[in-house]
C-alpha cells in the first residue's frame, strides 16, 4: 500500500541544507491536505546526528541510509540506496528539493523506477481529488499544471524558495527512526567524486554593497558596458551581472550574482536588462528595494521587482544619469 | 573518439510565447527558434575535443522539421553527420520520451561520449541528458564546466569538473562511454564560415521516425498529464513608473531619495 510523503534530506559535509527544510514544509503542508503521514530520509555515513535533528520535525518517522559508499556523493551510489529506501517505504510521493545534487540524480532515479520525475515545481494543489503540480516554462514567463499518470510512487522536486522553512511544523517528541539496511557493490558506483574548491578567490564581497547595478544579456555588447559603469559610479554601487554577461567574459566571473554566483542582499538593487530566471532571482530576491528595467513587461524580473520601469535601457539610464547629477548638484 | 551532441531547438529569447486559446500548449507557428543556449557550447566541446583527439561528432536532434535548421548550423561549425528523428506529436511532453526516442536511435551507434545541454531554455527539465544516460546504461555527470582527457588514453578516465552551488565546484573521475551534461560559459561557442556552410551542405542527415524505432506514444508508459499552460498571475505590487525616459528617471531618482533614502 503506497502510504506516505517520503522527503529527500540533502546534506553535505554534515549540515543539512536549507532547501531540504522548504521541501520539508511542503510535504507537511501537503500531507495535511492529502492526510497522508510524512517521513524523512537522510543518506550519507555517521549522520545519526542528523537523522536526530530532522526527527525533532513532526513526521511518522526518520529513515536513516547508511552505507560507507553514501560518504561522499556519486548518483550511482545515491540511486541505488534511494531505490531501496522507497522499495522499503513504498511512498505515494517522493519530495525533494530541486538542488543541483537532485537535479544529477533525480531523473536516473525515476528512470530507474520506470516513473517521470516534475523537476523544480513551484506549488501543488488538489482539483477534483487530483494532485496537481506547478512549473515553470519559458523561464518564467508561462506557468504549467502537471498531474501525475500510472501508480505511484510519484517524485516531484521544489524550486528553492517556494516553500518556506519557518513553516516547518515540530513534533511534540521526537519522530521514530529506522534504520535501513543499504547494500551498494562498489563496482556498481562507477564515477569517483574529488575534492571540491573554489576557483580563484574573490576579489570583492558583492554581500557587503549597499547599492549594485546589475546588468544583463539586455546590454547586448561589451562596449555598452561603460554606460552602466558610469551609472554605478555615480550612485556609488558595485557592479554585479548574470551569468550570460560573466560567460561572455564582459564582467569577472566573480561577479556573478545567482544561484551558481553570489547571494546579494543590498539596500538597492537595479537589475538592467535582466529577464529573471530563478537561478538569477535566488541570488538577489533579498534585496531590500530593487528595480527592474527591462523593455519586456512580462519580463519576470518584475515580479520581485519594487519598482519597474518598461522601456529601452539605452533611453532610460543616460536620463537617469542625468537626473542624478542634477540631484547631486543641488 | 565517437562523439554524440544532442542539440534541442527552442524559441529564440526574444520571441514571446503566447498562449492557445484552449491553454493546452502555446503557439509554435509565431515563434521563431534558434539553439538551446547550454547546447551550443556542448557542440563546441564536442568539436574541440575531436580537433584534439581525432574522432567524429555526430549531431541529435528530436522535433518536427523545423529543427533541421539548427541541425545544419551544427554541421556548418564542423560536426561531421546528423540524426534527425522527426517527431511532431509529442516534443512537448516529458523528458523520458525524448530520450526513450534518442536511446533507440543511438544505441547501435556505440558512443564513447554523450553531451546534452543541462538543461533546455524552453521546458527547463534538466532531465533529459541523465535520463539518456541511464537508458543507455552509461555513468553521468552533469552541469559540466571542464573536461580533462587524459594524456594518451582515451579509453581511461575522463576527468570533469562539476558546478555545485554558490561558486564551488568539484573534479569527478567518470571512465567511458559516459554522458556529460554541458553547463554555458564552458568554453567560447564559433561561428559558422562560408566555408563550413558550404561544406555542411553534403553531410548526411539521417532521418529516423519514431515509426522505424518501432516506438509509440502509445508504447510508452504516461508517467504525467499536462492539463493547462497559463501566464502567471503577477503576486507582488510592482509600482511601475510611466512616461518620457526624462519622466521616469526624475520619478524613481524621487523615490530613491524619499522612500530608501539613497542619493
Ligand atoms: C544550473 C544553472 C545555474 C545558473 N546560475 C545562474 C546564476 O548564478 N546567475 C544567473 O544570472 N543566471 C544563472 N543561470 C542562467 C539563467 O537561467 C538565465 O539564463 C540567465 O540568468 C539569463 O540572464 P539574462 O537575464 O541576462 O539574459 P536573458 O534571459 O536573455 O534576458 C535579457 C533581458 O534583457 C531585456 N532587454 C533586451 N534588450 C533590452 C534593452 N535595450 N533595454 C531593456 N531591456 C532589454 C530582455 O527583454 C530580456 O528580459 C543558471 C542556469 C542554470 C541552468
Ligand atoms: N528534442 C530534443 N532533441 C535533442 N536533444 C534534446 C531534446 N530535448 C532535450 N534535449 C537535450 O537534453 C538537454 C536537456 O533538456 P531538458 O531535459 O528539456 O531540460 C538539452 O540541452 C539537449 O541537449
Amino acid at each position: 500500500m503506497s502510504e506516505a510523503l517520503l522527503v529527500v534530506m540533502e546534506q553535505q559535509e554534515g549540515k543539512l541544507n536549507r532547501m531540504s527544510w522548504e521541501a520539508l514544509a511542503a510535504a507537511q503542508q501537503l500531507a495535511r491536505e492529502l492526510s497522508r503521514p510524512v517521513e524523512a530520509v537522510v543518506m550519507g555515513q555517521n549522520i545519526g546526528n542528523l537523522a536526530q535533528e530532522v526527527a525533532a520535525s513532526q513526521l511518522s518517522c526518520v529513515r536513516l541510509a547508511e552505507n560507507p559508499l553514501l560518504e561522499f556523493y556519486t548518483p550511482d551510489a545515491y540511486c541505488l540506496a534511494l531505490q531501496q529506501v522507497i522499495a522499503a517505504a513504498k511512498p505515494y510521493l517522493v519530495l525533494l528539493p530541486h538542488t543541483y545534487q537532485v537535479r544529477d540524480f533525480a531523473p536516473k532515479l525515476a528512470t530507474a523506477l520506470g516513473r517521470s520525475f516534475l523537476s523544480d515545481c513551484i506549488g501543488f494543489r488538489q482539483e477534483n481529488g487530483e494532485l496537481v503540480f506547478t512549473r515553470q516554462l519559458f523561464q518564467g514567463k508561462i506557468n504549467a499544471d502537471i498531474s501525475f499518470a500510472g501508480d505511484p510512487p510519484y517524485l516531484a522536486s521544489l524550486q528553492a524558495g517556494s516553500f518556506r522553512v519557518d513553516q516547518v511544523v515540530s513534533g511534540d517528541k521526537p519522530a521514530p527512526l529506522e534504520i535501513e539496511k543499504i547494500a551498494i557493490a562498489a563496482e556498481k558506483v562507477r564515477t569517483k567524486p574529488l575534492e571540491k574548491f573554489q576557483e580563484a578567490k574573490r576579489t570583492v564581497d558583492l554581500a557587503q554593497a549597499e547599492i549594485i547595478v546589475a546588468v544583463g544579456r539586455g546590454i547586448k555588447e561589451q562596449e555598452n558596458l561603460s554606460l552602466i559603469l558610469k551609472l554605478a559610479d555615480a550612485l556609488g554601487a558595485e557592479i554585479g551581472g548574470s551569468r550570460p554577461v560573466c560567460d561572455s567574459g564582459w564582467l569577472p566571473m566573480e561577479r556573478q550574482i545567482g544561484s551558481s554566483g553570489q547571494t546579494v542582499a543590498p539596500k538597492l538593487y537595479l537589475a538592467l536588462g535582466i529577464s529573471g530566471a530563478i537561478q538569477h532571482m535566488v541570488g538577489m530576491k533579498g534585496s531590500r528595494t530593487i528595480v527592474a528595467i527591462n523593455k519586456d513587461p512580462n519580463a519576470p524580473i518584475f515580479e520581485v521587482a519594487d519598482y519597474g520601469i518598461v522601456g529601452n535601457l539605452f533611453d532610460i539610464v543616460p536620463a537617469l544619469l542625468e537626473e542624478i547629477s542634477k540631484t547631486k548638484g543641488r | 573518439m565517437k562523439i554524440l551532441i544532442c542539440l534541442k531547438q527552442v524559441p529564440a529569447k526574444d520571441s514571446p510565447p503566447r498562449i492557445h486559446g484552449d491553454s493546452t500548449w502555446i503557439r509554435e507557428d509565431d515563434l521563431s527558434y534558434e539553439i538551446n543556449e547550454p547546447d551550443s557550447y556542448a557542440l563546441e566541446e564536442a568539436l574541440q575535443l575531436k580537433e584534439k583527439h581525432g574522432g567524429e561528432v555526430v549531431v541529435c536532434s528530436v522535433g518536427p522539421a523545423r529543427v533541421q535548421q539548427v541541425i545544419r548550423e551544427a554541421l556548418a561549425k564542423g560536426a561531421d553527420r546528423a540524426i534527425h528523428i522527426e517527431d511532431n506529436s509529442r516534443s512537448k511532453a516529458d523528458s523520458l520520451f525524448t530520450a526513450r526516442i534518442m536511446a533507440e536511435a543511438v544505441r547501435p551507434e556505440s558512443f564513447d561520449l554523450i553531451l546534452t545541454g543541462l538543461q533546455s531554455d524552453d521546458l527547463g527539465l534538466g532531465q533529459t541528458g541523465v535520463i539518456l544516460a541511464e537508458l543507455l546504461g552509461m555513468p553521468h555527470a552533469t552541469i559540466i564546466m571542464e573536461v580533462q582527457v587524459p594524456d594518451g588514453h582515451l579509453s581511461g578516465q575522463f576527468k570533469v569538473k562539476r558546478e555545485l552551488e554558490g561558486g564551488w565546484f568539484q573534479w569527478v573521475e567518470i571512465p567511458l562511454p559516459a554522458l556529460l551534461t554541458i553547463q554555458s560559459g564552458i568554453n567560447k561557442p564559433r561561428y559558422a564560415t562560408l566555408k563550413g556552410i558550404k561544406a555542411a551542405r553534403t553531410k548526411e542527415i539521417r532521418h529516423l521516425t519514431t515509426e522505424q524505432l518501432q516506438l509509440k506514444p502509445t508504447d510508452i508508459l504516461e508517467g504525467q498529464r499536462l492539463r493547462r499552460v497559463y501566464v502567471p498571475t503577477k503576486t507582488k505590487k510592482t509600482e511601475f513608473l510611466e512616461g518620457s525616459p526624462q519622466e521616469v528617471a526624475t520619478k524613481l531618482v524621487e523615490r530613491l531619495q524619499r522612500e530608501v533614502r539613497l542619493l
